[in-house]
């Protein structure tokens, strides 16, 4: 059944029903309707977990860190300046092999303070360790949470990961959201078997430091459980599908793709803007489709690569920026496509809350098949 | 004393990588004397993390867990509370250094003793960041020289006296606050035992000479922790509810006695004698006497 309700009240209605033991969050716009539902949940008995009002996100991601290694499902949210504070936790939970299911309300970072959104704050962790899962409406967002802390979860992969979705574009927007029941949750989501756990009855060390003799084999193993956790992804997704009706095995969507000459690369809210615009541009003939990036962490190169291998121009859009290199995200589709002989144009775009309307994706288009890209989209020069 | 379980085996093994005469070291093993098995450590990164844990040897026998420099309260709250959920019943134990709890970690503190976790803190002070090679620290004592706070033609050493974190945490609502030395290993074991019974955060810093950041040879250093004591340097008390009880008294001895032993104060001394800094030090075991009342009736003939 279909309900009309605020994207951060579906995230912490799916949220609950995944059953955290420990929460630990500090408030940060725009996340903070995540956090006090919950809140409120647990106050009205609706969720049986412990919530810790911690005193910064720094400490919130150490919380759910030390709770998740003694054996108990953990969940926080948070965004832009929040997650930077958490920079060191990130690559340690990572290193350390917790399975942290974290929300980020992608938002721009300061300096000049921001509240708007882009996606600069997760993607500026590509590096870390954490799988990203980004979101293109609120149902997807809800879902991708139970399908998050399945893969977390697996014993063949054991990472943490960021369930991404745009914030205000999101958090704040209201849409119809299919919420599952308690007893379907409780049916795909198993209750947390952790790997290992701090217990006196098998007394074990976690976080040693490792000489040059083992470090390398440590990171190797974090990079290999990425990849595996694609597969654990693809497996996850098809079995919600087989569930819910709704299928998110694939790593990367296509959207009119088949007889595409353009075709756009994207994440998250935006990609909703981009599909009706290539409806709109289709109606006058031009043939243009849409590449959807699900999971950026593990980057699917070689799905990037078979979906696109019928296409002569690819555009990506990126809410991010490398400063003095170019879109993250573009350099990794170029990174996927080389050789191919596509053409490959990078346009950041819609930084810090700039509304992407469907004329500017069709004005990006127009740029692509002009050969005209690697440039910021829309800058306003008389303000330079 | 907690007796030993296991056929006194040690809980915190030999064989780690502790300097020969590490304060530290003793701590740690007097710590998990008093503990027991049923506990989980939360460690800071510092010299007790490296020396106890190189992968793939460990030195603990108990649940042991080090995430990060300054987050060993955060990570213990999370403990605590996955704990409370779980029903279980290990006591949860965070250990960092002066550093550590001091400095880069007092946002994580100062939060999980305003929640009131079920949790003890224990900081082994050894007076400076003694795993990156001797810089001063927020616990460094005035006029100690470091490798970041020098003596020389224009720097007595450190500037500042040590931070009081004792009374930052009482000021918290702890229930339990004690300072403690390893030269008093029965007086550390039951605080430590006293604290981890105590519902609530509770906070232990216990007094560690470093051989090699203080400069004295490695069979001195109980003699160093004690000297500490006896010239009024350090004072062990407890302080319950935030008041203070139970400060141990001694029969003083001049601070030089205790100065003149190490090399980060041997500026004090050589080329040319320091009385005014001297006098400030002693002036600071004068009002730690006058603070906590630990002078037995001196002689008139000592003065």
């Amino acid at each position: 059944m279909l309900e009309f309700m605020e994207g951060s009240h579906a995230v912490a209605e799916i949220v609950k029903r995944c059953r955290p033991q420990v929460i630990a969050a500090y408030p940060i716009t725009p996340q903070t309707h995540i956090v006090e539902d919950l809140a409120q949940m647990v106050a009205n008995c609706e969720i049986d977990a412990e919530y810790i009002t911690v005193e910064s996100e720094f400490s919130a991601l150490s919380a759910c860190l030390g709770a998740s290694a003694a054996g108990s499902r953990v969940y926080s949210a948070t965004t832009s300046q929040g997650l930077a504070l958490m920079f060191e936790v990130c690559f340690n939970a990572a290193g350390m092999r917790q399975p942290i299911v974290m929300t980020i309300a992608n938002r721009s970072l300061g300096a000049p303070l921001s509240i708007w959104n882009d996606q600069q704050d997760s993607i500026s962790l590509r590096d870390s360790g954490w799988l990203q899962f980004y979101a293109e409406d609120n149902q997807e967002t809800a879902d991708l949470h139970m399908i998050a802390y399945k893969v977390c979860e697996d014993h063949d992969v054991l990472l943490p990961a960021f369930v991404c979705f745009d914030g205000f574009i999101l958090t704040h927007t209201f849409e119809p959201v299919a919420l599952p029941t308690q007893e379907e949750v409780d049916a795909y989501l198993p209750a947390f078997n952790p790997y290992q756990r701090l217990d006196a009855e098998n007394p074990l060390s976690f976080g040693m430091y490792a000489t040059p003799e083992y470090y390398t084999e440590f990171r190797y193993e974090v990079d290999r459980a990425q990849y595996r956790a694609k597969e654990a992804f693809i497996k996850a997704g098809r079995e919600f599908g087989e569930q819910f009706g709704r299928d998110y095995s694939a790593p990367v969507e296509g959207y009119r793709l088949e007889d595409a000459d353009t075709a756009l690369v994207a994440m998250g809210s935006i990609c909703g803007t981009a599909k009706d615009a290539i409806d709109e541009m289709r109606e006058h003939g031009r043939k243009i489709g849409l590449l959807k990036i699900r999971t950026y962490r593990p980057f699917p190169a070689q799905e990037i690569a078979d979906a696109l291998k019928g296409v002569s121009t690819v555009a990506v859009l990126d809410k991010n920026i490398s400063l003095g290199s170019g879109g993250a995200v573009g350099t990794e589709v170029k990174a996927a496509l080389y050789g191919s002989g596509i053409s490959v144009y990078d346009y950041i775009i819609a930084l810090g809350g700039r509304d992407v309307r469907k004329r500017d994706i069709a004005a990006v288009v127009d740029l692509a098949e002009k050969g005209e890209g690697d440039m910021f989209y829309g800058l306003r020069t008389e303000v330079l | 004393m907690a007796e030993v379980e296991g056929g006194g085996c040690e809980l915190f093994s030999a064989g780690h990588r502790a300097c020969g005469g590490c304060g530290p070291a003793l701590a740690a093993r007097l710590l998990l004397k008093a503990t027991g098995k049923n506990v989980i450590i939360a460690a800071a990164t510092g010299c007790m993390e490296v020396f106890s844990t190189p992968y793939p040897e460990t030195a603990w026998g108990v649940p042991w867990i080090h995430s990060l420099f300054e987050n060993p309260a955060a990570v213990a709250s999370g403990i605590e509370a996955a704990l409370k959920r779980q029903g279980r019943t290990e006591k949860v134990v965070c250990i960092g250094g002066d550093g550590s709890t001091l400095d880069i970690g007092v946002l994580c503190i100062s939060g999980a003793f305003e929640r009131g976790h079920d949790i003890t803190y224990i900081c082994y002070d050894n007076e400076a960041y003694m795993n990156t090679g001797i810089q001063r620290s927020g616990a460094t004592p005035y006029g100690a020289s470091t490798t970041t706070s020098p003596a020389g033609p224009c720097s007595l050493g450190n500037p500042r006296p040590k931070k009081d974190m004792p009374a930052i945490l009482a000021a918290h609502g702890a229930p339990y606050v004690a300072t403690a030395s390893i030269a008093y290993p029965n007086d550390f074991v039951q605080k430590v035992e006293r604290a981890i019974n105590t519902p609530g955060p509770c906070y232990i810093q216990v007094h560690t000479p470093c051989c090699t950041g203080w400069g004295f040879e490695s069979g001195e250093t109980l003699n160093m922790a004690k000297l500490a004591i006896e010239t009024g340097l350090w004072v062990n008390y407890e302080m319950v509810d935030g008041r203070v009880e139970k400060a141990k008294k001694v029969r003083r001895k001049p601070v030089e006695e205790y100065l003149a032993k190490q090399k980060r104060f041997r500026h004090l001394f050589k080329p040319a004698r320091r009385d005014d800094v001297i006098a400030n030090i002693q002036a600071i075991a004068d009002a730690n006497a006058e603070r906590f009342g630990i002078d037995i009736k001196r002689k008139e003939s000592s003065e």
